[in-house]
């Protein structure tokens, strides 16, 4: 590797540096450069040595907990779309097809990661030129999300457009990377659900269901609609009407959402979402490494169960009845948590606060998706709701703190 | 039994090159110098002319600010032209030895010391310059009076000798120097000690009150019992001393010549670790002589987290009792062997994102100076307050700082810290940042707003 470097540092170096032709490609260079080899720099002041952790080697360790709810994505996609012309049925082994689907899914998700990381770097580099600053790491991780919790069949330009409106308004122009209020995935999830209603509804969520192949027609009882579309259906409706009927059954044992399916998440649904048992892998990623907040994840849950509990109780509707840890194993409930409410930069900072932001966030999750069946996806609500109200939240705590201070003082200045 | 506080919150970085025991006395240093700038904030006013002839004991410099603060010449010898930086600031101060010519001073009898005449003797000697004051982490002016005055009796940092090898000998002028604080405080009131939970080294000093710590650093700083003890509020001021400046002032009040007497330790893993009795103000080049691998080598004054490079002909930094040498880190790393991506057995991390955890615990690293990243902006939360054992709000208290909201810093407890308890932080923090710096420049704000 001393080869490689010297080769950069004496033939490729000086090009990009002051009075070279490619100058203006600095950043590009510098990101680049800093990615193959950690620089020399050394301490200057204060402390003498320092710690290996750096921001590369967190983001990178966040998108290794994100690699087995995109592999079990891929495969989701495949098997999807083959229960949906009818070459396979739920009974079938997991592995019929096996390969069949993993490249279906394959040509679904890796365009959909493509786009992603093109766009958003593509804006990262150019800012970064602009504003003469490094690259920073942030976007390694919102470039991998943003494909994970699109609708499968969703327009590559849409991802696009959502992705540049995501990094250009929910973070760049907040001062980039460890600045943003928003989640930056989430932003663009939100983006193209507000923006393009019509194409994020309906059969988008399975892949190519309108196919040459069919005829655009499914096969048998297979309609491609999410587990959260259907209980929507159910809003409104008597609890032991028709439609509600008809709908629980399919979340009875044995039906297609059963709690096991929806656990496992071999369910139509976003890219990457639907497998609460990958999300949770994730998590055991990101505890065990100390990235992701513990505290945030089990309370968002725990705030997830106690709204299932409650509805439970009141059990207005059919939704209401679900049982509180079908509720949270559906829809992108547990991506969520693991994923998108631990962003420390979008969550509270302080621990105090962290209890308080997850156990919210998990509670509004489930409210909004009951209480409001035109958002189905309560969780990406949710989220984006506590990112703005996580500086409040701290603010309570550190207020309280300085509280405690100002106690002590009047107390020592009664004494004396 | 002295009461026991328990820490939980630090990190103990295990470093090779640990110190042995058995001490032996380095040979007298043919120059003794002093920095200024181990002084924060002190403008010298030059006392002796450069050229003229000291006696061991007589003043050097005062403090401009507060001329009855002497700096005096632990030898006597010829004064030399101060070395000056920028702005013409005196970045030190040296004189050649020559003979053994001394200032003999009276004994101030410890056990009916009054406090003004050992406030008096300690200024007129050259003892003021060993106290420290919270807040602002400055020396206290000369009419400056203290609510309490903490010593930390251990030192936590990374490769720091033990009570037992810096005092061997010398605890009977340690408990004299205790007396003689003890005389400057309200009420009655005694010198808290800090001692290291299990250790019963001090347990005879009975002219302190003893609070005995355990767990990891910085459970040995001074800071941290302050705040465990009794936390500071505004308008209050404490003093804190070394120990060994505590035997120092309490041998020197007793009579006869200056005493600055400093054990240092000789540690890191680019030294043969020895532990040397010489005195304060010792060039670091007598230090080192053949006891350290030079080449490509980072020599500290202190630890490795708090210290400092003296530069060309510098000396022992004035409070340090300790020298770490380590191996500096300008080698690009490779990305995927040892870079970022590495497996990392040869890097100590606090975050599990490196195997440190899985090795065992007597496990002994040889770190070298390189930052393993680059700066950037805050990101990663509550990785502060994982090695910072106050209750106060790091990340807020620093980003406070870094806005220059001086009202915010107040409420935030900066009147309570010293950039040395934020050393951790600034080791673990993912994006880099100079953490001791910014908490510095917030002290200094404090100052200013305050003059």
């Amino acid at each position: 590797m001393k080869a490689l470097q010297k080769l950069i540092e004496e033939r490729v170096k000086p090009n990009f540096e002051e009075g070279g032709k490619l100058n203006r490609f600095w950043v590009v260079f510098d990101a680049l450069e800093t990615f193959l080899f950690t620089p020399g720099h050394t301490t200057a002041k204060g402390v003498h040595v320092r710690d290996g952790i750096d921001l590369k080697r967190t983001m990178f360790l966040v998108i290794v907990a994100m690699v087995p709810a995109l592999l079990f994505g891929t495969w989701n996609i495949g098997h999807q779309y083959y229960l949906s012309i009818g070459e396979i049925t739920t009974s079938d082994a997991w592995s019929v097809m096996f390969l069949d689907k993993v490249i279906v899914g394959a040509i679904k998700v890796v365009p959909l990661i493509v786009v992603s990381y093109a766009t958003g770097l593509g804006i990262e580099f150019v800012i970064a030129g602009m504003n003469g600053h490094a690259i920073n790491e942030g976007f390694l991780v919102s470039g991998m999300l943003i494909p994970l919790i699109m609708p499968v069949d969703v327009p590559l330009w849409m991802v696009a457009v959502a992705t540049a409106f995501a990094v250009l308004i929910a973070k760049e122009v907040f001062g980039g990377t460890g600045m943003n209020i928003l989640n930056v995935a989430l932003t663009a999830r939100a983006f193209l659900f507000f923006a393009y209603p019509k194409q994020m509804s309906g059969e988008i969520w399975i892949h190519d269901v309108m196919a040459s192949k069919t005829g655009g027609v499914l096969a048998d009882g297979y309609t491609g609609a999410t587990a959260l579309g259907h209980l929507a259906n159910t809003v409104g409706q008597p609890v032991q009407g028709e439609v509600s009927n008809g709908v629980m059954a399919m979340f009875a044992d044995g039906g297609m959402f059963s709690l096991m399916n929806c656990f496992i998440g071999n369910i139509p649904g976003s890219v990457a979402e639907t497998s609460a048992l990958a999300a949770l892998i994730g998590a055991a990623i990101l505890i065990w490494t100390g990235i992701g907040s513990w505290r945030i994840i089990s309370s968002f849950i725990v705030g997830g169960l106690v709204m299932g509990v409650i509805f439970n109780a009141l059990a207005l509707n059919a939704y209401m009845t679900i049982g509180p840890v079908h509720q949270i194993v559906m829809g992108g409930f547990m991506f969520g948590a693991v994923f998108m409410a631990t962003d420390p930069v979008s969550a509270a900072q302080t621990n105090t606060g962290k209890w308080v932001y997850g156990f919210l966030g998990g509670l509004f999750s489930i409210m909004i998706r009951v209480f409001n069946p035109a958002y189905p996806e309560g969780v990406m609500m949710a989220i984006l709701f506590m990112n703005v109200m996580a500086p409040t939240i701290d603010h309570y705590v550190i207020e309280s703190n300085i509280r405690r201070r100002e106690k002590r003082l009047s107390a020592s200045a009664a004494v004396a | 039994m002295p009461a026991s506080v328990k820490i939980r919150k630090g990190l103990d970085i295990r470093l090779k090159g640990t110190v042995q025991s058995a001490s032996h006395a380095l040979p007298a240093a043919d120059r003794f110098s002093i920095h200024p700038t181990d002084f924060h904030g002190l403008v010298p006013r030059m006392a002796a002319k450069a050229g003229t002839e000291v006696k061991a004991g007589e003043v050097l410099f005062t403090d401009k600010k507060s001329p009855d603060i002497k700096f005096v010449s632990a030898v006597s010898g010829t004064v030399q032209e101060p070395v000056r930086g920028e702005k013409r600031r005196i970045l030190r101060v040296d004189v050649v030895a020559s003979g053994t010519d001394a200032v003999s001073h009276p004994s101030v009898d410890p056990t009916a010391a009054e406090g003004d005449a050992v406030r008096a003797a300690m200024l007129e000697r050259g003892y003021w310059p060993m106290l420290r004051q919270r807040p602002f982490d400055v020396m206290p002016a000369a009419d400056s009076r203290p609510r309490d005055i903490f010593v930390s009796g251990f030192d936590s940092a990374p490769l720091a000798p033990t009570a037992a090898m810096v005092l061997e000998g010398r605890l009977d002028a340690f408990r004299a120097g205790c007396a003689y604080l003890n005389s400057m405080l309200p009420n009655g009131r005694k010198v808290q000690l800090g001692v290291k939970a299990g250790d019963d080294f001090f347990s005879s000093v009975s002219e302190a009150d003893i609070t005995s710590f355990s767990g990891p650093h910085p459970a040995g700083n001074v800071g941290v019992q302050i705040h465990e003890v009794a936390p500071m509020n505004k308008g209050e001021v404490v003093w804190t001393v070394g120990m060994q400046d505590v035997a120092n002032i309490g041998e020197g009040l007793m009579g006869g010549s200056y005493v600055c007497k400093r054990t240092v330790a000789l540690t890191g893993s680019r030294s043969q670790p020895a532990l040397l009795r010489t005195t304060i103000g010792t060039p670091m080049a007598d230090i080192v002589k053949d006891r350290v691998m030079m080449e490509d080598t980072r020599v500290i004054s202190g630890n490795v987290l708090t210290g400092s490079v003296r530069g060309e002909d510098g000396a022992l930094g004035f409070f340090d009792q300790q020298v770490t040498c380590i191996p500096e880190g300008h080698e690009p790393l490779f990305f995927l062997t040892k870079g970022w991506l590495g497996p990392g057995f040869d890097k100590f991390s606090a975050s599990r994102a490196f195997p440190t955890w899985l090795m065992p615990k007597g496990k002994e690293y040889d770190l070298n100076t390189n930052n393993n990243g680059e700066e950037r902006a805050f990101v990663v939360s509550g990785q502060y307050d994982a090695v910072f054992p106050f209750d106060i709000y790091p990340v807020q208290l620093i980003k406070s700082i870094m806005v220059g909201d001086i009202d915010r810093m107040e409420k935030l407890g900066i009147y309570e810290v010293a950039p040395e308890d934020f050393a951790l932080c600034e080791y673990v923090c993912t994006s880099k940042l100079a953490v001791q710096d910014i908490v510095r420049k917030g002290l200094d704000q404090m100052i200013e707003e305050f003059a």
